[in-house]
């Protein structure tokens, strides 16, 4: 284990906390803002230090460890590794950036909009940073009330209905969660996540385990029959609302697949992945087809994301090097992209004042600055190649086409879907026959500019060297799938099955299938 | 001089109750309500201080232990706090001095019963609690409903009351004794001893009534509406206390697995549910309250049910929680109504413009009450869940989680009128003191659900002792020889 003098995971939670509890003494909108936005820098300027994270290092670094509640042995644990590094960087971004964004499109009750801000990106960082299961679970129930919030007070005109709908949507899911963590501590005697991923545990066990936690994952994904919740809360929900929703919430979901079901219940998860593959798929044809018949922006891109993270959780199930990596360049990716979009969603609304196509065509010629980032985040969206999407998609459809030839097939229309919703979106409002403009809608402000400029950076930047990205995560990801087989190796689950027979259809795949099956 | 140390908490209380009783015939103007809730506080210390004290009194009917200074304490704190509420009214006329002596007898009635270690004084104590509330309830004014609660009240009280004697006849019967002590040395298995079983059952009946649990929790809604929001805020929460520290010393006498701690989980679970369902179609707030009470006496039992040590404290512990969370509620109720009415779900709208603070304390609350992290609500049932879990009551935990997920709607009901529900009423006006009080209520309620050791350590203190002795006695039982008793009277008698 590496010992770090400072803290610097505890620091990055909580400095927003301690933010939030000067802001409730602060005055003047202007103060607040620059207050918080200095608070957002500095969580940016305090990730620097985790950029020393060492690849080959130990398991988790950064670690963190204090007695909590010695009674029932939970305990104050963080850390990071290849799987949560990068969330935690696009968390402590994404702050500023929604302080920025929402200079001006927030207009009522400042300082609550801010607290709830700095409350977020508090328990966001804590989901992803958490190596104790009752840990993990605090702050991933108490992200809800500040999202809740920003719905619910900040958003549109059906903002009752959207909120409701969210929170109870997802408190619904995660109930069943909890009572998957107390089952653990039963049959593992720990809330500690390291330790409970060293144990083995009865098939049925991991089946009960599996369904409970990927109930909670999935409604958080949103994987296809639980997606509802998704659109009316993006469509609602303030700018910074939906930025952060899609950017960083959205990925919790997936997040706790790759830290606790595939872990915890390898064997489960072989046994339940051809059904989450074909859910998988089914959100990503699905979400591109309702996505192409959106007339309002944001519930396009909202229908968009359920696509993308469709590709992720594919990406995750096929349960390969491939898949994995490219799942978790697509979190980050989808994160970067769909966060720019909402964001320059958000700018066209303050001007437009609608969010309607119609309402916002042919603004290529008046605004140009705006029309090219436009024009990055939606090729980046759509997957074109140089941009960042291309390299987690394409990694995922590699995998799919290794594991089975089937579900590349089936998942290459998603692909297609995408760039047909996001071409039109992208053709209306840049060459589409003007609607509304008006000479007071200006082009790009500096401020604007300072907004979307790192995410438009990134999109670059991984899109053109993506391997210093892949080779951090690379040591854990395969350490998470070597855990896997010889955990399920050891209760008999040995032989090696495409996932073609798995889903009973005839074999068109590569003979290296990495896949298991379980053996009656 | 002793016995003044070994009972500080009761008599400070009782001195207070003796102010009070000159100050009701003293008929003087002034309100007792300027220094009431400070020598509540005064208590509240006093109780803590003697939290280390033990001893046995009277006989060995009288035990001051971990537990009782544990519930001594809580009782102390709900008092002081249903004083610091009642303060924010007081130019009401029904605070009058005698208002107040009540409610000190009946919460000193409550300390009596945390101690009491023999049945006969158990329900004594009991009693003594429960008359005080009897006469508490019609007052309010001159409201009808009021005197309807009190009615209510004292009819399903006085038939409680009746099953629970008519049970202790039957264990008088069966066992010969009266003492926990003695009744924890032996067996309470239905095959055993059928006629002690069913005594106890009924005996218990009085005690969940106390506790509003399914099917004796008919009363509870209709006299939280019908009695006045102070004296509401305090029959939801302090009687509780008194209820499960009795079901806690009774349900240390069982070991895991009886028959009637499989009646605990049935009934518990039938409680929650129906509490949860019921509150869902409710408009009146207090009302709302009611049935939520009825949903947390039902997750009480998860603990009760498990019967071990770490049952047993989670039980302790969440009780604890609950009136803190309860009362931060019950003080948002109180606050919010005009000239003591009843605030329905409406009469919260945009309470976010109105009184912000106010808003920001019922969240706290209200997502408490859900069991939502980091407040105490969570820790609480994260503890309940992993005892009974333990224990193999996993039916029991997967019950109280789907309802915890039924209960949101209504918890977040009173959050979504208090914050996206638009309202031309005028702004609240609530004097800084009690915003304060309010606020320190909010922060204690998450400080205890984020760092919940030092709590929990002191309610694991109190159960540790109660199940250590029934440990004792069948590790002695185990023996099986002459000695077996000699060892069993040492350990309870050292």
């Amino acid at each position: 284990m590496m010992h770090f003098d400072f803290p610097v995971l505890t620091a990055l939670i909580v400095l927003p906390l301690a933010a939030a509890g000067i802001l409730l003494f602060l005055r003047g909108e202007r103060t607040i803002r620059l207050v918080t936005l200095v608070v957002g820098i500095l969580e940016c300027l305090l990730c620097v230090r985790l950029f020393s994270y060492a690849p080959q290092g130990a398991i988790f670094q950064f670690e963190e460890k204090a007695s909590w509640v010695p009674a029932l042995g939970m305990t104050y644990h963080l850390g990071l590794d290849g799987l949560s590094l990068y969330m935690v960087l696009l968390t402590a971004l994404m702050l500023p950036l929604c302080v920025l964004g929402s200079w001006t499109y927030i207009g009522k009750r400042i300082k609550e909009f801010h607290i709830c801000l700095l409350l977020m990106t508090s328990a966001c960082i804590g989901v992803f940073a958490a190596l104790d299961f009752v840990l993990f679970y605090v702050f991933w129930e108490a992200m809800l009330v500040p999202m809740y919030l920003l719905i619910a007070v900040w958003g549109g005109p059906r903002r009752r209905y959207a909120s409701i709908k969210f929170f109870l949507y997802t408190l619904a899911g995660s109930t069943l969660l909890l009572a998957a963590i107390v089952a653990f501590r039963h049959v593992g005697g720990s809330f500690s996540i390291p330790e409970l991923m060293e144990k083995s545990y009865s098939f049925k066990f991991q089946v009960w385990a599996f369904l409970a936690m990927a109930l909670a994952f999935a409604i958080k994904v949103p994987m296809f029959p639980f997606h509802t919740w998704l659109p009316a809360a993006h469509v609602e929900a303030p700018a910074a609302g939906s930025v952060l929703l899609a950017a960083i919430l959205l990925k919790m979901g997936t997040y706790g697949f790759l830290r606790f079901c595939l872990p915890l219940t390898p064997a489960a998860s072989v046994w339940a992945a051809p059904v989450m593959i074909a859910i998988s798929v089914a959100s990503i044809l699905y979400g591109g087809c309702i996505a192409l018949g959106q007339t309002d922006i944001k519930k396009l891109i909202a229908y968009s994301s359920v696509g993308h993270m469709g590709f992720v959780t594919l990406g995750i199930f096929l349960l390969s090097s491939k898949g994995l990596s490219g799942a978790i360049l697509q979190m980050l990716n989808h994160g970067i992209t769909t966060g720019g979009l909402f964001m320059m969603v958000g700018l066209l609304y303050e001007r437009s004042h609608s969010r309607e196509i119609a309402d916002n065509q042919g603004l290529g010629k008046n605004m140009p600055a705006f029309m090219f980032l436009l024009g990055l985040f939606s090729l980046s969206s759509l997957a074109f190649p140089g941009t960042n999407s291309f390299v987690g998609e394409i990694l995922v459809l590699i995998g799919a086409f290794k594991g089975s030839a089937w579900i590349g097939f089936a998942a290459v229309p998603g692909a297609m879907l995408a760039a047909a919703y996001m071409l039109r979106l992208l053709q209306r409002v840049t060459w589409g026959s003007p609607s509304s403009f008006k000479g007071t809608w200006r082009d790009l402000s500096m401020r604007e500019w300072v907004t979307l400029a790192p995410l438009a950076i990134l999109v670059l930047y991984i899109g053109l060297a993506p391997s210093l990205t892949i080779k951090t995560m690379q040591p854990s990801i395969d350490r998470v799938l070597t855990n896997m087989k010889t955990k399920n190796a050891a209760m008999g689950i040995t032989e090696d099955t495409h996932l073609a027979q798995r889903l009973h259809l005839p074999d068109l795949s590569v003979p290296d299938g990495p896949d298991q099956k379980e053996r009656p | 001089m002793t016995i003044v140390t070994k009972l500080l908490p009761e008599l400070w209380l009782l001195a207070t109750i003796g102010a009070l009783f000159i100050a009701s015939i003293s008929g003087r103007k002034r309100s007792v309500l300027c220094w009431l809730p400070w020598v509540a506080v005064l208590g509240v210390i006093a109780a803590a201080v003697s939290l280390g004290v033990r001893g046995e009194l009277f006989y060995g009917v009288y035990s001051v232990d971990g537990l009782s200074q544990f519930f001594k304490l809580a009782i102390a704190a709900g008092f002081a706090i249903v004083t610091f509420i009642a303060a924010g009214k007081r130019d009401s006329e029904d605070f009058s001095p005698d208002y107040f002596m009540l409610l000190g007898v009946s919460a000193w009635g409550l300390m009596l019963l945390a101690s009491c270690v023999e049945l006969i004084t158990l329900y004594l104590a009991l009693e003594l609690s429960s008359y005080a509330l009897y006469a508490l309830i019609p007052l309010r004014g001159k409201d009808r409903r009021a005197a309807e609660a009190g009615i209510k009240y004292i009819l399903f009280g006085a038939a409680a009351t009746a099953i629970s004697l008519f049970g202790l006849s039957y264990i008088m019967a069966a066992k010969h004794t009266t003492y926990l002590a003695v009744l924890s040395t032996t067996s309470w298995s239905f095959a055993d001893a059928p006629l002690a079983v069913i005594g106890l059952t009924l005996f218990l009946s009085g005690f969940f009534y106390k506790l509003a649990l399914f099917p004796f929790h008919f009363w509870c809604p209709d006299v939280y509406q019908g009695s006045k929001n102070e004296t509401a805020a305090y029959v939801a929460t302090i009687p509780k206390l008194g209820a499960v520290v009795v079901l806690v010393r009774l349900a240390a006498l069982f070991a895991p697995g009886l028959e009637i701690t499989t009646l605990f989980a049935i009934l518990g679970a039938i409680s929650m549910t129906v509490g949860n369902l019921a509150a869902l179609v409710q408009r009146d707030l207090k009302r709302l309250l009611g049935y939520s009470s009825v949903a947390h006496a039902g997750y009480i039992m998860l603990g009760l049910a498990a019967g071990t040590a770490a049952g047993l404290s989670a039980a302790t512990f969440y009780v604890m929680a609950y009136i803190l969370m309860n009362l931060a509620c019950f003080y948002v109720v109180c606050a919010i109504s005009k000239d003591g009415e009843n605030p329905t779900l409406d009469s919260l709208d945009g309470l976010y413009h109105r009184g912000p603070a106010l808003a920001m304390i019922l969240a706290v609350a209200a997502f408490a009450l859900v069991g939502l992290p980091p407040t105490a609500g969570f820790t609480g049932k994260l503890f309940l869940l992993s005892a009974a879990w333990d224990q193999g009551y996993h039916w029991f935990v997967i019950v109280a989680v789907l309802n915890t997920a039924i209960s949101i709607y209504y918890y977040l009901g009173m959050v979504r009128h208090a914050y996206t529900g638009e309202s031309e009423a005028p702004a609240l006006t609530v004097s800084k003191g009690q915003l304060a009080f309010g606020s320190v209520l909010a922060v204690i309620v998450l400080l205890v659900g984020m760092l919940p050791a030092s709590l929990y350590g002191l309610a694991a203190r109190a159960a540790d002792g109660l199940v250590a002795a029934r440990v004792a006695h069948s590790l002695a039982a185990q023996a099986a020889d002459g000695l077996a008793a000699a060892r069993t009277a040492a350990a309870l008698h050292p």
